[in-house]
């Protein structure tokens, strides 16, 4: 199953939804609202979600996206779900360590690690 | 509306003064990318520079102008061969620095908002409030091979 919404791609991988960003820059503030918006409708399908982030194509991005995420992610954690990120830029990468974000995010270098921490 | 530009040799300058909504934020940041670039910054000084103009332009028309459309952001900045310099202010009150709640705190990692502050006072070299709080004036100095 694959399906484009206007700022995410999304698919399905057993029982894993992953999310990719199609833009570069994860920046202005209504579009960040519409992928909050869209990622917990995601989160919402789902009994108990289990969700991969791919930062693969992101270049930039902005606390706003930061909170984004964490809304998210509190979204994934009130049905018992899991949410991981994977294929960070080792700048951005360093947003979440000033942030200490790292610590509520698993962070994975590649997908197939990401996967895998699935099982 | 106001705005003015130039870009000498050894300087790049803009200053505008409009509502955050006509201020083309995309544009403004590839000019600010295009004269970086001229001048040899670092790659991360790059991204530094343009995740704080992010953050300062966007706290000052949430926080400071209410997401008031009417209100004016204004922005400066000089960009030389050894700092870029910002001046970002807004229609707001101001506020006290030290009532920001830090979002490091483990009490605070779980809440979505309050990380903007943080990511300009980190990535610049240079980040100060002037009285009452609602204008900032921000310095990225460049790191010297």
């Amino acid at each position: 199953m694959s399906s484009t919404a206007s700022q995410l791609r999304i698919s399905r991988v057993g029982e894993v939804t992953q999310i990719e960003f199609i833009e570069s820059k994860i920046l202005d503030e209504s579009n960040i609202q519409q992928i909050a918006d869209e990622m917990c409708s995601v989160v919402d399908e789902e009994t108990t979600p289990k969700v991969m982030i791919r930062f693969g194509n992101v270049e930039h991005l902005s606390s706003a996206a930061l909170g984004a995420l964490i809304t998210v992610n509190n979204r994934v954690k009130g049905k018992d779900g899991t949410l991981c990120l994977s294929e960070i830029d080792a700048q951005i990468r360093e947003v979440f360590a000033i942030t200490k974000l790292d610590k509520i995010f698993p962070i994975f270098e590649t997908s197939d690690e990401a996967m895998k921490s699935f099982s | 509306m106001a705005l003015t530009q130039s870009d000498q040799h050894d300087s790049f300058e803009k200053n505008t003064s409009l509502p955050y909504r006509d201020l083309d934020i995309e544009r403004l940041q590839s000019e600010i990318a295009k004269a970086l670039h001229e001048r040899d910054y670092p790659r991360e000084g790059v991204f530094a520079v343009r995740l704080a103009v992010e953050e300062a332009l966007v706290n000052a028309y949430r926080h400071g102008n209410r997401r008031d459309d009417s209100k004016i952001v204004t922005f400066t900045c000089r960009i030389d061969s050894e700092c870029a310099s910002f001046e970002v202010g807004d229609e707001g009150p101001g506020f006290d620095i030290s009532s920001v709640p830090d979002p490091t705190d483990e009490a605070n990692l779980e809440v979505p908002s309050g990380r903007g502050l943080l990511l300009m006072r980190e990535y610049m070299s240079l980040l100060e409030f002037i009285e009452p709080g609602n204008r900032l004036r921000m310095t990225y100095r460049r790191v010297r091979d």
